[in-house]
């Protein structure tokens, strides 16, 4: 039984940080635009369609296939924001709400046009390999998975940091109109800013390909859980992604065991109540802004 | 204001509208009646995590209807999708009724099936299931439903009892299992099914754990550690194809190697998508579900036609019931003579087909409008096909026990 805990509890930390990239993305849009992402998952199914289409028609491995869905999706995440997405950004809620659920629809139809219902998974030898450290038995592809998201969230954490771009994302996402007065090109910086998003959600796509098998009606399934993770962690907060990503994916898992497999979404959702009665604005939420 | 400025009064028009309406509901009925033609409505999951074998459930039907108006009965099919919800199925069949359909077809899933029973129980217009194995469908007194698959509990029986019969030795005489089932209303009720009929069957195997888990599961390695921390020698899942996928991979990553596996009533392992996915891991998982008797002459034609239209497809449960749906509602029309709902019911209730693609007996529906004449055979995956293995009588194969452990297979 301990052997099964222990498995659990490293399983859950390891989807949990593929969970934390899917939810960077979505926070990193919200956090500068303050636009609510509700084609995320579809992103993330992207991904996992281009992972697929590499492998099987390509011959790529699936870690090879990670880097192209990152430049992939920046790029049809820039692009979408300059052709459609900034007219949106000064909108009322629910006509952006309007422009991104029709987004859904439209990718999860295409999806399904090219692809049909049928589950597409990639056969590797990866997608059967583990590894053994003593009781634990560590899925390779879940390892990679989440060794390549964890990478991902540190160097997209110090270039935000660090870059001037990135410097200049963070002042828009403080103070738009301080951004705008200082001559920051919001159109530019919205643009970067949903092609860094949708590269997150592509990328973590890419990387759980091995893992599950894509259709085009698993996306709802991973917009709410970036919400999830995004409000434990706090809204526009990287590290609040992680840790939420991290705390869902093992509560997750630790509730299939302690209660029920089917019940496993339950103590997410008992951690999501507690988080907005006690702390609303999430565990790790930046102070707020003045815009 | 008691006038209306037209100079029409209220009493008038009230009048003038309840019969514009009564006459507007009549005359469906009565086109329905007068044309050569029938309008069928068939209700399908046809997006959404059940849409794998809900098209593949539509394509046989689609062949179906082409071979029947090739031969003179017309049929106009209209599809409409569930979204693989449950709760959509009386919406959708109100709709097909309204639209001038006199008889459904449906629902794939059980919950839908369910739902649209109600619509057509009160509309007066046959409902003929294609798929869908609950046992509470044909308990809950509809009048209407025809159900041209068997329960679950008569499938888990069936299949128990050939499973009971295979030889043991050589390394497979297992003690224990482990049952994993999905948590809707055909995994719910199949998971029942199975605890009562293990002991009544007398199998001598002990069921030690029940796991059920969500529909729409993405991941189920903890389900399969808990499985294994059972120590099962027989794994026992009720499944469709994703979560059979699912299982199997993550059996082949904890090197989980029971005796066997064997999903009683379990849709999903004979699939394409299956074997496709897992290549050689796909073999030696049995289940017991109905299939078709390739023996027949009408299964030959079928399985021609359908090579034929569908190249690269393989012919399975979903397509052979939806193929049967429309051959069972084809069949009242003749006899019938009518497009009238009340006509139709009357047919299908003399339903009496004896040359049809799926095993077992003739088609014909009892007092409750249950199919009990269908054959339920044991198949094991062997090669990438599901093969079957018994009753030695339609055995394509012989049985392969215990299972190959995962690492040695080449």
């Amino acid at each position: 039984m301990v052997e099964l805990y222990l498995n659990v509890v490293v399983n859950g930390l390891l989807i949990g940080a593929v969970y934390a990239l899917i939810a960077v993305g979505l926070t990193i849009i919200f956090g500068v635009m303050r636009v609510v992402n509700f084609a995320h998952g579809e992103m993330v199914v992207v991904g996992m369609y281009i992972g697929y289409v590499l492998w099987r028609y390509f011959g790529l491995p699936p870690a090879a296939s990670v880097p192209i869905a990152m430049v992939v999706m920046f790029g049809a995440g820039y692009l979408f924001q300059r052709l459609i997405g900034n007219d949106f950004v000064d909108q009322p809620q629910h006509v952006q709400f309007v422009l991104y659920i029709g987004l859904a629809l439209v990718i999860t139809g295409l999806n399904a046009i090219i692809f049909g219902p049928d589950p597409r998974g990639i056969d590797s030898a990866a997608s059967f390999a583990t590894y053994r450290i003593g009781p634990v038995r560590i899925d390779a592809s879940r390892l990679h998975a989440a060794v390549a998201a964890l990478a991902l969230i540190a160097v997209l954490w110090s270039w935000l940091r660090l870059s001037l771009t990135g410097k200049a994302m963070q002042a828009a996402a403080e103070n738009i109109i301080g951004g705008q007065v200082i001559g920051l090109r919001l159109s530019h910086i919205f643009a970067l800013t949903s092609g860094i998003g949708m590269a997150c959600a592509g990328t973590a796509g890419a990387l759980i390909a091995p893992l599950y098998d894509a259709t085009p009606y698993l996306a709802s399934e991973f917009t709410l859980t970036a919400f999830i993770v995004v409000i434990v962690g706090g809204l526009a907060s990287l590290p609040g992604a992680l840790l939420g990503g991290l705390l869902i994916g093992v509560s997750e898992a630790l509730a299939a065991v302690l209660i029920s497999p089917s019940a496993k979404s339950l103590l997410s959702y008992a951690l999501l109540v507690v988080v907005l009665l006690v702390r609303p604005a999430g565990l790790l939420a930046p102070n707020k802004s003045s815009r | 204001m008691s006038k209306i400025r037209s100079g029409i009064s209220r009493r008038r028009l009230i009048v003038t509208g309840a019969s514009s309406l009564a006459l507007g509901m009549a005359c469906p009925a009565v086109l329905r009646a007068q044309t050569s033609t029938l309008k069928v409505g068939v209700i399908l999951p046809l997006s959404g995590v059940l849409s794998f074998p809900g098209i593949a459930t539509r394509r046989g039907t689609e062949i179906a209807v082409k071979m029947f108006n090739e031969q003179g009965i017309k049929l106009d099919v209209s599809f409409a999708d569930t979204e693989s919800k449950p709760e959509n199925g009386r919406v959708i069949a109100e709709k097909l009724i309204r639209d001038g359909a006199s008889v459904i077809i449906g629902a794939w899933d059980s919950g839908a099936t369910i739902s649209a029973a109600q619509a057509c129980e009160a509309a007066h217009v046959p409902l003929v299931v294609n798929v869908g194995s609950a046992p509470q469908i044909t308990e809950q007194g509809f009048t209407q439903l025809f159900r041209n698959f068997p329960p679950s509990s008569t499938i888990v029986a069936k299949g128990v009892a050939l499973f009971k019969q295979l030889p043991r030795g050589n390394g497979f005489d297992p003690k224990t299992a482990v049952v994993l089932h999905v948590n809707d209303t055909f995994g719910e009720a199949t998971g029942a099914a199975v605890k009562a009929v293990w002991d009544r069957i007398g199998l001598g195997i002990e069921i030690v754990d029940t796991i059920s888990y969500d529909l729409r599961a993405r991941d189920l390695s903890v389900e399969v550690g808990k499985a294994k921390a059972t120590g099962a020698d027989l794994v026992c899942p009720i499944t469709r194809v994703n979560d059979a996928i699912l299982i199997v991979r993550e059996m082949v990553k904890q090197d989980y190697n029971p005796m066997a596996i064997y999903g009683p009533s379990s849709p999903g392992p004979y699939e394409k998508a299956f074997t496709d996915a897992l290549g050689k891991y796909s073999n030696d998982y049995l289940t017991s579900v109905p299939w078709y008797d390739p023996s027949r002459d009408i299964t030959r034609q079928v399985l021609a036609r359908w090579a034929k239209e569908m190249p690269g497809q393989r012919f399975e449960l979903n397509s052979g019931f939806g193929w049967e749906s429309i051959q069972v509602v084809a069949d009242a029309f003749r006899r019938a003579g009518s497009s009238s709902p009340a006509d139709l019911h009357a047919a299908l209730k003399t339903t009496d087909i004896a040359e049809h693609p799926m095993d077992g007996g003739p088609i014909a529906f009892d007092d409750h409008g249950q199919n009990v004449n269908i054959g339920i055979p044991l198949l094991q995956n062997q090669n990438q096909e599901p093969v079957v293995i018994a009753p030695a009588a339609g055995a394509q194969g012989k049985p392969k026990l215990p299972m190959t452990p995962w690492s040695q297979r080449g």
